[in-house]
């Protein structure tokens, strides 16, 4: 414990510790959408689906104690990768008070220069994602019935505004992973073909793979694939 | 060439600083980016002004005290060159040419386009260094290399110190110069016995100036010797196993 406080303190150690809770987060999205996928097999299956999260570990963990054992973890990385993120902006703001009349990007992609800026949509995303499919109440769902995923997502959908403000995150998404999980391999010290080696490979593919799930229920939805 | 310079001018530390413009006329295409100061600098004191300080010394892009942002660039547009070996003919008759100081907390401006890179000194102070033992020389091929260690010592080993990578760093981070550092003593044999204190100290002295790095690979595109970024990632994991095995 000790020598993980001691590793926070350092700017190095706070970028290790935010590809650490980086991974973690990769893992629910990566999850999150594999789960959601269920939505193309019909009523049944997604709902039984969310029903079976809910009774995971059942009867040797309580109702739902597995499930808020992973809310929890889940939760401590978002904490934990937005509490360094904080600190680092303002540490690297100090680093720089004056710049330059005219700084010219040489090689930075769109990607790293709006990881600041995505994270914050992302969060908000994730708050009113919360609202409408978790909590339910009427002004952020028409019409919420617990335990009936399926009938939830696809009333929810059916608002064009809210499903385009979900394809909007999910393009926030792709590029935050990306770049996410570039830097992942960086900062975690994996040596060696920094730029076009299988790192960047691994990135571009779940970036995509993940962005493209996630924009597809909200589309079939819409376009009547799913109803 | 005719061209128009527009170049931050600042009496000292404490005045604040201003651009101003300069014409000239006379440019050649052949003349070094230091050179056409030069130029302009003869002129500037034949009219009884005060010529624009920049630093230099080797002009041959290997002793890393020249660096000014030039157009928003560290080092000016053409990679894997130091301001002195950058020519003007890569620049355009009538071209308006901006020149600034790096731009850092840790790289104060002393004068015009002149900073303060002592921090740079200070991480070198705090762990750039090996044990060598005192009493008769050894034989010189005593300590055996790998050649694949000897060649990628070598590529840090390139890193000038001219402090371009923090520069151009959004968040003027100097990590490149940093990692280098470590890396050229750290992948050597005779680095080995201080690599973990090397390690930590050398980070630790860092981050009391310099900001943190983001994988933006800005420094990596200006830096004048081409350094990679790999060398970061081999620090941060220097950085790691030196906490955890207890230095």
């Amino acid at each position: 414990m000790a020598k993980l406080i001691q590793l926070y303190r350092s700017s190095v150690g706070k970028k290790f510790l935010m590809a650490a809770s980086g991974i973690v987060l990769f893992g629910f999205v990566l999850g999150h959408m594999l789960g959601n996928l269920k939505l193309y097999l019909g009523p049944e299956s997604l709902n039984r689906y969310a029903e079976w999260l809910r009774e995971i570990g059942y009867p040797a963990l309580p109702h739902s104690g597995f499930l808020w054992l992973f809310r929890l973890v889940v939760l401590g990385a978002v904490g934990l990768h937005i509490l360094a993120a904080t600190q680092l902006t303002l540490l690297n703001r100090r680093a720089r008070p004056v710049d330059y009349r005219g700084r010219q990007v040489v090689e930075a992609d769109y990607a790293s220069r709006t990881m600041r800026w995505g994270g914050v949509i992302i969060a908000l995303f994730v708050l009113y994602h919360l609202a409408h499919f978790t909590l339910g109440p009427s002004w952020a769902h028409p019409d919420f019935v617990p335990g009936d995923v399926y009938h939830n997502v696809v009333v929810g959908f059916q608002v064009p505004w809210v499903a385009g403000f979900y394809i909007l995150a999910n393009i926030a998404l792709g590029f935050h992973l990306y770049h996410g999980l570039w830097s992942m391999f960086q900062s975690l010290g994996v040596d060696g073909e920094s730029r076009q080696g299988w790192r960047r490979n691994f990135a571009v593919a779940f970036a995509w793979i993940i962005a493209l799930a996630n924009i597809s229920f909200p589309v079939a939805v819409l376009t009547g694939i799913v109803s | 060439m005719r061209l128009k310079l527009q170049i931050w001018r600042q009496e000292n530390g404490e005045a604040g600083g201003q651009f101003v413009t300069y014409e000239l006329a006379d440019a050649s295409p052949e003349m070094s980016f230091l050179e056409m100061l030069d130029v302009l600098n003869e002129q500037l004191t034949e009219r009884g002004e005060e010529p624009v300080a920049f630093e230099h010394d080797c002009r041959e892009g290997i002793c890393g005290s020249c660096g000014m942002m030039i157009n928003g660039q560290a080092h000016g547009p053409m990679a894997g060159t130091a301001t002195c070996q950058l020519h003007m003919r890569h620049f355009q008759d009538g071209d308006e040419i901006r020149i600034e100081p790096w731009r850092s907390a840790a790289f104060p401006v002393l004068k015009d386009l002149v900073v303060d890179r002592a921090p740079l000194d200070r991480i070198i102070e705090s762990g750039g260094y090996i044990s060598v033992n005192t009493g008769s020389a050894r034989d010189a091929n005593e300590i055996l290399v790998p050649k694949p260690a000897a060649d990628r010592a070598m590529d840090a080993a390139e890193c000038i110190g001219c402090g371009a990578c923090v520069a151009q760093c959004p968040n003027g981070a100097g990590q490149l110069f940093t990692s280098a550092k470590i890396s050229h003593l750290g992948l050597l044999p005779q680095g080995q016995p201080e690599r973990d204190r090397r390690v930590k100290r050398m980070v630790e002295t860092m981050e009391d100036y310099f900001g943190s790095c983001s994988n933006y690979r800005e420094c990596e595109a200006v830096c004048p010797k081409g350094i990679s970024i790999d060398f970061i990632a081999r620090m941060n994991r220097d950085y790691v196993k030196a906490l955890i095995r207890g230095e």
